[in-house]
């Protein structure tokens, strides 16, 4: 780790004028990316803001047809939240199945879904639900949201504050894990919404992406019958030693109905 | 015998400070003025290393020095081998120079080129980045099938085809006219994978030096503390033994990678007496995937020789074994003596024969990884037998009974070196068949089925040698000193006892179990007993632990010693109670003349040894009473067992799961059956790593490691496994005073072979018949979408 400053800021105003003020700041929330990057000398930034001071901006609250949880909660909050428990309990077993506790006592659901990681869970239940990413600056579709790998439409300066989760009929996140870094190889959320069968995959690919091919056969039946047609391309699928793209595809299309089959039950 | 000496289930002196993070292991150690050294290394496979630049660093705040090459070329010689092995030409291995720093060439990634030393690890670091090393890159390569090819990249000019030895084992003549004749030849290709042995502590070494008197002390993560004084201190370093201490204090697992010598430690010895301050090195996780010795890495052709009934007739074996980027420690050993003699197995095959071809390559050398040898041996044969069976239609455990060596011909001569002094294969077999309940093994496949999984069976019966070693067979095989072990026992003047090993213990135990042995030998409890070991300046001259080696050899240097103290003992009380020697027995902590009731106690006795009574004969009998020993073991000891696994594979991941696990081991006495069976579990998950997740993978083009953390390099975890069943069936060690044969690394002997006998039975209904580790979910489901009978299956 090199050297930096360290600032935590209060309010989002304090947070404004410091982004304002510094030039190469790091934001810092859970760090359970940021810490193991500076610890390995891969980022050497002059300044980490530290945002955990930022009153406010870690509830959980229903709103309406949704629930919206601060971009500061953690995994384990959103774990062990009753309301997120009754009313989408697959996103809060999608965070229950984040890491190890050590990291859901740490990680944050804004860090998650700032980084972008293509592996990071969360992605798929933002896009699977048709989630709304609030910033200090506007509120962003999830299917606008998550860019490219490690990108996002955020600008700089421009801070998560909180996510809405629609409440879905009902919904499922199932994982199949890389048996070394428990990472997603590939996630798949399904969501039966008021605005129809929504089937978001992260993991397989560079950026978390909707299996739109699966969703009119869920349309019409939500059963796992509905997608043993199905067939997933390879193209563009992500590649390692532990999964090559052909294997990611077929695992996309058996994730799926598995998750289907975990909605129903 | 007394409440908690042999045989009893005592818990563990160690598990007090390892439990409440009171242990002391190298890192926790901080001497006053200390430096902190970083190692700067290779970022390529194989490269010319032009110019090495170090203004920049030396100018780095708080930099001390930096060493390279140059530095040390006239100063340290090169990183040893304590086992030279010959090839069936006659000619020695080809042993090139290994120099402590990158000299000229590099030859793996991770490979050291400078040494960095600053006042804090923060500024070594910095240092390190500023070091300037001008690289030509060469072609590298990996594999050894590539590695022998002509044309392959030469990691040394003068050795060609990069072949360390070409080394054989047995009756070439025999086993080919065994093949001409045969009823039924079986062959295998099999790929035993390359490990990262990952200790959970990582590698360390603190050294300080004394100007005035010139002694240097060395506290390094060591198993071997004596053997790491011979070959850092008088080979590398030109230290004279007296002048150097080694010390191992706690050290945090070591599975054989901690059993090899390292530049490092030399380095750090050395800089520690160049700057006349303290120097510690701690290796990070990352450096400890690059630099410490791996494990495995073979490529074999197996071909089985049968008769019609199934009988063993011959067994050929041709290995091509990767020893990396230089010859380690005991690298050429491990693939080679350690390797071909354990191919007789259970069985009475009559002729073996096979060669391996010790290969060089662009990677981190390999060395002894727990079982080191033995479970190559074992996955060989233990899925060869399978196959023959497949292809035969015979019971896999029939064909096994039918070629045991029976328990009445002990001792047996085998083909290959080796002879096996007892064991009782068929009583191993029939507990495990029971405990496994391997007769209804349909039911459970039938139950799997229908929930659509697919659920296999496996069986091993396997043989390994342990206790290392006859120092006269050993040395025969190339060893280049004794392998004995030595105790000291301290009988102190108020009765207790310190007993000195040449033993390390980084995890196994010894600390209670070589108490239990002489408190079951005094009669004392194990509470009066400490046991001191890992410090040159404390224990007598010892080998150190490997090999499933301590409780077999070091335990009956300690048996031998305790012998010598209730020898000395007996006269002591012959004289004090006015009886002959011969009249005097020792039981239940006293010495009495038999048949009467005068007695004196063992502590009586240590007491009027140091404070010798006015009639004590001091002109004939010594005062004091402490013994030492040297134990030499006249053969290998012979663990054998039987192990069954059930798996169940999800057809459509591809993912195996081990459901359960049962081990029969005839490990001789038992010491201790708690810390038996703590040993059998560790190392039946160690070997349960190989053959379901645990994969050293290098890119063939770079020869970059690309399983260079556990983000990609999957260690089993808890929640992998089953309860393992684990209990023994024990036939007692002939030759040695305890019986002991040795548990420390049965378990990973016989794991990967019968857990990848059980997924290939599960995937038999595919027509699949061999499957190579580990069987990760991506190779089962590509060794599905290929296996020849998919759609009949499915």
């Amino acid at each position: 780790m090199y050297g930096f400053a360290y600032h935590r800021p209060t309010s989002l105003q304090q947070l404004k004028h410091l982004l304002g003020s510094i030039e190469e700041a790091r934001l810092l929330a859970g760090g359970q990316t940021l810490i193991p990057t500076l610890k390995q000398r891969l980022a050497s930034p002059d300044a980490l803001i530290d945002l955990k001071g930022i009153a406010g901006m870690a509830s959980i609250d229903r709103a309406g047809d949704a629930i919206v949880v601060g971009a500061l909660a953690t995994h384990a909050a959103v774990a062990g939240s009753p309301l997120l428990r009754k009313a989408i309990p697959a996103l809060a077993g999608l965070a229950d199945g984040i890491g190890d506790p050590q990291v859901r006592n740490r990680g944050t659901l804004g860090g998650s879904v700032a980084n972008n990681d293509p592996a990071a869970d969360y992605p798929a239940a933002l896009v699977g639900l048709g989630a709304t990413i609030v910033t200090t600056e506007r509120r962003i579709a999830a299917d606008d949201f998550f860019l490219r790998m490690f990108e996002t439409d955020l600008e700089p300066g421009e801070i998560v504050t909180a996510v809405s989760f629609p409440i879905p009929r009902r919904a499922a996140y199932v994982k199949f894990p890389s048996p070394a870094s428990r990472y997603a190889i590939v996630g798949v959320f399904v969501a039966e919404t008021t605005a129809g069968v929504r089937v978001a995959v992260t993991g397989a690919g560079p950026c978390v992406f909707r299996l739109k091919e699966a969703e009119p056969a869920l349309d019409r039946s939500f059963a796992p019958e509905s997608l043993a047609g199905l067939h997933v391309s390879a193209a563009g699928l992500n590649s390692d030693i532990h999964a090559g793209a052909p294997y990611r595809a077929h695992l996309t299309s058996v994730i799926a109905k598995r998750a289907v089959q975990a909605a129903l039950a | 015998m007394t409440i908690d000496g042999i045989g009893a289930p005592v818990r563990r002196k160690e598990d007090r400070r390892f439990l409440t993070g009171r242990g002391m292991y190298v890192h926790d150690i901080v001497r006053p003025r200390q430096l902190y050294a970083v190692f700067l290394r290779s970022p390529h496979a194989h490269a010319e290393i032009r110019a090495i630049d170090k203004k920049t660093a030396l100018a780095c705040p708080g930099v001390v020095a930096v060493f390279t090459a140059a530095d040390v070329a006239d100063k340290i010689k090169g990183v040893p081998c304590a086992w030279g092995i010959t090839g069936k030409d006659g000619k020695p291995m080809k042993e090139p120079p290994h120099p402590p720093l990158g000299s000229g060439k590099v030859r793996h990634v991770g490979d050291p080129v400078a040494m960095i030393v600053a006042e804090t690890l923060a500024a070594a670091r910095n240092g390190a980045e500023q070091v300037q090393v001008a690289y030509k890159v060469l072609p590298a390569v990996t594999g050894v099938v590539e590695a022998i090819k002509p044309g392959a990249p030469l990691l040394y000019d003068d050795v060609a085809g990069n072949l360390c030895c070409d080394w054989a084992v047995g009756d070439k003549a025999a086993t080919d006219a065994a093949f001409a004749k045969a009823h039924h030849v079986t062959r295998l290709d099999l790929v035993n994978n390359r490990l990262v042995p990952n200790a959970m502590e990582t590698r360390a070494a603190l050294a300080e030096y004394e100007p005035a008197s010139r002694d240097y002390t060395l506290y390094t993560s060591t198993q071997l503390p004596h053997v790491a004084r011979v070959l850092l201190g008088v080979l590398m370093l030109s230290i004279p033994e007296r002048k150097l201490r080694v010390v191992a204090p706690d050290v945090g697992g070591g599975f054989g990678s901690k059993q090899v010598v390292y530049a490092e430690e030399a380095m750090v010895t050395w800089a520690a007496g160049q700057l006349e301050r303290p120097v510690k090195w701690v290796a990070d996780r990352s450096e400890a995937f690059l630099s410490d010795a791996q494990g495995r890495d073979h490529v074999t052709h197996a071909e089985l020789a049968l008769a019609k009934d199934g009988k063993f007739l011959a067994l050929r074996v041709s290995t091509l074994a990767n020893i990396g980027g230089y010859v380690s420690t005991f690298g050429p050993n491990i693939p080679t003596n350690l390797y071909g003699p354990l191919l007789a197995g259970a069985y009475t095959t009559p002729a073996i024969y096979c060669e391996v071809k010790v290969i060089f390559s662009n990677t981190v050398p390999t060395d002894a990884y727990r079982g080191a040898g033995r479970p190559e041996a074992t996955f060989v044969l233990e899925r060869i037998i399978d196959a023959a069976a497949h292809e035969l239609g015979m019971d896999r455990v029939e064909i096994r009974r039918r070629n045991f060596i029976g328990k009445d011909s002990y001792p047996y001569q085998t083909p290959v070196m080796l002879q096996y002094d007892i064991g009782d294969h068929e009583a191993t077999l029939a507990k495990g068949l029971a405990l496994s309940r391997w007769s209804s093994f349909a039911e459970r496949r039938k139950e799997a089925a229908a929930r659509g999984k697919l659920r296999g069976i496996g069986i091993v019966t396997y043989v390994e040698a342990c206790g290392l070693a006859p120092s006269r067979i050993a040395q025969q095989l190339g060893a280049r000193g004794g392998i004995f072990e030595s105790a000291n026992i301290r009988v102190n003047p108020s009765g207790d006892v310190t007993v000195f090993t040449g033993a390390h213990n980084h995890g196994q135990g010894h600390e209670t179990v070589f108490s239990q042995l002489v408190g079951d030998m005094l009669g004392m409890s194990s509470d009066m007993i400490e046991v001191v070991h890992g410090d040159t300046a404390r224990s007598p001259f010892g080998l150190g632990t490997y090999g499933s080696r301590s409780a077999a050899v070091g335990g009956s240097a300690i048996a031998k010693a305790v012998g010598k103290i209730l020898d000395k003992g007996r006269k002591i009380a012959a004289h004090l109670l006015e009886a002959s020697e011969q009249d005097i027995e020792f039981k239940d902590g006293a010495f009495t003349v038999a048949g009467t009731d005068r007695r004196k106690t063992f502590g009586e006795i240590a007491g009027a040894a140091y404070t010798p009574p006015p009639s004590y004969p001091l002109e004939t009998l010594e005062p004091g009473l402490e013994e030492t020993a040297f134990y030499d073991p006249v053969n290998f000891t012979y663990p054998a067992g039987c192990h069954v696994a059930e798996v169940e594979i999800d057809p459509e991941t591809g993912v195996t799961t081990l459901v359960a696990y049962t081990a029969v081991d005839d490990v001789g006495t038992v010491l201790n059956p708690m810390i038996v069976e703590g040993q059998v579990h560790g190392g039946v998950v160690q070997g349960v790593g190989q053959a379901l997740c645990e994969n050293c993978v290098y890119d063939p083009a770079s020869g970059q490691l690309l399983s260079g953390s556990f983000m990609d390099y999957c260690m089993p975890r808890a929640d992998d496994l089953p309860i393992i069943a684990s209990v023994t069936e024990n036939t007692a060690c002939t030759h040695n005073p305890i019986g002991v044969k040795g548990c420390g690394e049965t378990g990973t002997i016989a794991s990967p072979a019968t857990v990848m006998n059980a997924v290939v039975d599960a995937l038999a209904p595919y027509g699949i018949t061999h499957v190579d580790m580990p069987a990760s979910p991506q190779r089962i489901w590509q060794t599905i979408q290929a296996a020849p009978h998919r759609q009949a299956a499915e």
